[in-house]
């Protein structure tokens, strides 16, 4: 049988026939998306398209297979964006890869994250039925949730076909603020002054990368107001170094391909609250050496970027001592989620009724 | 299982004054805003903290009897309806802010906590809690989430689900589940979100863990007024299409600007056909540019007049105006159900020109008040329950609008949630496998149907005895 369907209903009818399925497609996250032993990958890069996008709406859908680069040429031709800033475009991340991933880049710190802007999908379910959740306008209570469901479960509750997105008008101008510190200290010291500031923050990350932090904090709006507001923003924080126009661009564009990860390192994502960065850092330093993990502590402290050279173990060790969760996306495959899970009886619960026959991968 | 041994297991929790099993004492809770459907449950149970909840949800679960968690009552949709021979868990007194930590920007409240209590507390760290639903001096956190409250500010801040990041919450079979964190983001599905919204049907939130964001620095508030609804709606989309996020985007026709008149005094401009509300807010110098784009295209919408809020008084007032439509709208009429569809906001124009049509051939009179950026309608039918045929011929009307709303690829709720009202629209807006899904997670989650049942689904619960005549207070005090 062909594991590559280019139409809803072959993938329908190649999910009555399989089982243990995991669905693949830009393959960017290949800690996620490679097969491993017992378990038949499906790409489903063939179901791609923009099916309806009307500005006027602020609302896009498209087939799950759509390369995000192809989406976001569309919506800058017409001066919008997705705000929660999918990462890992330039590697090919699909919608329905970064939906099922639950992956957002460091501008989700302004409007949101992936979940806060999926308005609907429509997935096949294990009995190979076409199943709607959500809707396609910008506001919709109706039915349970499932388009939240969906974001972060690795295509083991079902393989999303169609999403529907909420867009935002693209911001006129960007420009970056670098800040350099000495000790990790004094940066997060200075993203706690940014946080209650009336400042429209766009994005906010803290890099430590063999160097002394560097915070990066970006404004977005209007070209008119940019320089005054950066006055304001260098007045509150003591200064830095301003970046503006293509170089500004290639700063954001590093932090969200992930080009800042050696090659052959693990990339591994931590949710986080900016109290808890102090503790972990220390932790990781401890445990890989300076030289060993590549950290960034993205969206104003609210998740980890950890590049590892070394055994991923180690840090499964230590997230359980912290109480926290990973999720690996360049690594081994087959080990993709460390650490603590939260709500496991209730993931069970639903995973069984949505999927009794494990069609779907475990995640 | 009889009803004196429901109560006489009830009483080994509660002393007398928090269990309430007399007619005069259930009254209050039989109806919630939607008060078309009355109910009355077999006793309400008034839990002081969270251990008392778990204990009556346990209890539920072994004598099979269903029950409804309720905070102030405000569900429009009939969602927190009692259930007949059923349990109301009446959680208003569980209104702790457990902790604020405006550090973090988080907040961990109790289920019955008012909504506006968490602005309030939060305002001294310059922070606040997004959503405002209009009834947030009175709804609290926990209707909030199990219906996925809006409010004015949706467009551009979303909704109640994108502002709750932890709920720890006991399901029906009485277990105990934490589900999130304090991260915005997670790994593994967002099982947060399915949480948010579900109505009440995966049992009681005990502990909300929520955002919360820096109060914007300025706000830029304008009303305009038009002869037409439609040329207001015409100056939503030109905002819109001029690359502007406003805060909010309000219209008032004009039978909700007579009503909130009469109710609240907001001093609109007299005898015009819609008024428009457009909200900026922000950062200062960020505002001040929209401001100027706004004004460019709001002066060449053709608006009759425009008001431009001076100070926060002049702000508040227009606020005030708006946000006591719905009740205010009590004062035209003795009974009114209110309506939530969503419409594309492209299509608003045709859809307001629709109701308004259906209203005459129905010969009700419909106030239209709505979050126009969402596309998210509310039009107010208002009738006269002591007139016979009244109450039926308003939910025709009101079924013809939510078709209308499925039609134009929309919804039937933004806002409100399914409730009791919606039941029969759900299977005309998804299909037959898509509500088996949602029934297979419910099941999930309550096997035995035991949470707030009756609501959402059709045909689980024969449909409570819909009430047409006097109101609860005049029915209150004939009983005294």
């Amino acid at each position: 049988m062909r594991l590559t369907p280019t139409s809803i209903q072959e993938l329908q009818a190649l999910v009555r026939e399989t089982s243990c399925l995991l669905p693949r497609a830009g393959g960017s996250k290949f800690a996620l998306s490679t097969r491993v032993d017992g378990i038949t990958a499906v790409d489903v890069s063939g179901i791609s398209g923009v099916i309806e996008y009307e500005p006027g709406e602020f609302t896009i859908t498209t087939l799950a297979g759509t390369p995000i680069s192809e989406v976001d040429s569309l919506l800058e031709d017409h001066g919008q964006y997705l705000p929660f800033d999918p990462p890992l475009v330039e590697r090919g991340a699909t919608l329905g890869g970064t939906v099922a991933a639950g992956l957002s880049g460091p501008g989700r710190y302004h409007y949101g994250g992936v979940r806060d802007f999926l308005l609907g999908v429509r997935y096949v379910d294990s009995a190979g039925n076409l199943v709607r959740g959500g809707g396609k306008v910008v506001k919709n209570a109706a039915g349970f949730d499932i388009p939240k469901l969906m974001v972060g479960s690795l295509g083991s509750l079902g393989v999303l076909v169609e999403l529907t997105f909420k867009v935002l008008p693209r911001p006129e101008m960007c420009a970056t603020l670098r800040l350099d510190f000495e000790a990790l200290e004094d940066a997060l010291q200075a993203q706690y002054k940014l946080f209650p500031s009336p400042m429209d923050i766009d994005a906010l990350d803290l890099e430590l990368s063999n160097t002394s932090p560097i915070l990066w904090v970006r404004l977005a709006g209007f070209a008119a107001v940019l320089p005054a507001r950066l006055v304001k923003l260098k007045e509150l924080m003591g200064g830095g170094d301003v970046f503006k126009g293509t170089d500004e661009e290639l700063i954001w564009r590093r932090a969200r391909d992930m080009e800042w990860v050696p090659e052959g390192w693990s990339l591994v994502k931590v949710p986080l609250t900016p109290g808890r960065i102090l503790t972990l850092d220390g932790a990781l330093v401890q445990t890989y050496g300076e030289q060993g993990v590549i950290r960034r502590y993205s969206c104003g402290g609210q998740l980890a970027w950890l590049a590892l050279s070394g055994s991923l173990h180690l840090l499964d060790d230590l997230l359980n001592e912290q109480s926290l969760s990973g999720l690996v996306l360049f690594g081994r495959p087959g080990e993709s989620r460390m650490g603590v899970s939260d709500g496991v009886s209730f993931y069970r619960r639903i995973k069984k009724a949505l999927d009794p026959n494990n069609r779907f991968a475990e995640m | 299982m009889k009803t004196n041994d429901i109560i006489a297991a009830l009483k080994q929790f509660y002393p007398p004054d928090r269990l309430l099993t007399q007619a005069a004492q259930l009254i209050a809770y039989e109806s919630d805003a939607l008060t078309a459907y009355r109910c009355r449950p077999l006793a309400v149970v008034i839990p002081e903290d969270q251990d008392e909840v778990i204990a009556t949800v346990r209890l539920c679960d072994r004598l099979r009897v269903p029950f409804v968690a309720r905070g102030s009552g405000t569900s429009l949709s009939g969602g927190s309806l009692p259930v007949e021979g059923g349990i109301l868990i009446a959680l208003n007194r569980l209104k702790r802010i457990l902790r604020l930590d405006p550090q973090e920007r988080i907040a961990i409240v109790e289920p019955g906590v008012v909504n506006l209590d968490v602005s309030t507390a939060a305002s001294p760290y310059g922070l606040y809690f997004a959503p405002d639903p209009s009834s947030q001096p009175i709804c609290t956190i926990g209707g909030n989430l199990a219906f996925n409250s809006g409010g004015a500010h949706c467009l551009k801040y979303g909704m109640t689900s994108n502002h709750i990041l932890g709920i720890k919450a006991v399901l029906p079979d009485g277990e105990v589940v934490r589900l999130g964190g304090e991260s915005v983001e997670g790994v593994g599905p967002d099982l947060v979100g399915l949480y948010v919204g579900s109505e009440g049907q995966f049992g009681i939130a005990l502990e909300i863990t929520l955002r919360l964001l820096p109060k914007p620095e300025v706000f830029r508030t304008v009303l305009a007024a038009y002869p037409s609804l439609e040329a207001a709606g015409n100056a939503v989309s030109q905002v819109v299409a001029a690359g502007l996020l406003p805060g909010a985007l309000e219209i008032m026709d004009r039978l909700a600007i007579e009503a909130a008149e009469a109710a609240v005094d907001a001093n609109y401009p007299p005898d015009v056909a819609a008024v428009l509300i457009v909200e900026l807010d922000g950062e200062a110098n960020q505002v001040g540019q929209e401001f100027h784009r706004l004004m460019v295209v709001i002066e060449n919408s053709g608006a009759q007049e425009i008001r431009i809020a001076q100070d926060d008084e002049d702000r508040q007032r227009i606020w005030k105006g708006r946000k006591s439509a719905f009740s205010a709208v009590g004062r035209l009429s003795p009974d009114f159900l209110v309506q939530d569809g969503v419409v594309p906001r492209g299509r608003l124009g045709s859809a307001l020109a629709v109701i308004e049509k259906y209203a005459a051939a129905s010969g009700l009179r419909v106030a239209n008040v709505f979050h126009a950026g969402d596309g998210n309608l509310h039009p107010l039918i208002l009738y006269d329950g002591r007139e016979h045929g009244a109450l039926a011929r308003a939910e025709e009307l009101a079924g013809k609008i939510l078709d209308m709303c499925i039609r134009y690829e929309g919804s039937i709720t933004g806002e409100h949630g399914i409730g009791m009202e919606k039941r029969e629209f759900l299977p005309i807006m998804f299909t037959a496998t898509d509500i088996d899904t949602f029934q297979a997670i419910r099941h999930a989650v309550d096997p035995l149907e035991l949470s707030n049942p009756g609501k959402v689904f059709l045909g689980d619960w024969d449909a409570p005895q819909r009430y047409s005549g006097p109101q609860p207070r005049e029915r209150a005090e004939r009983l005294q």
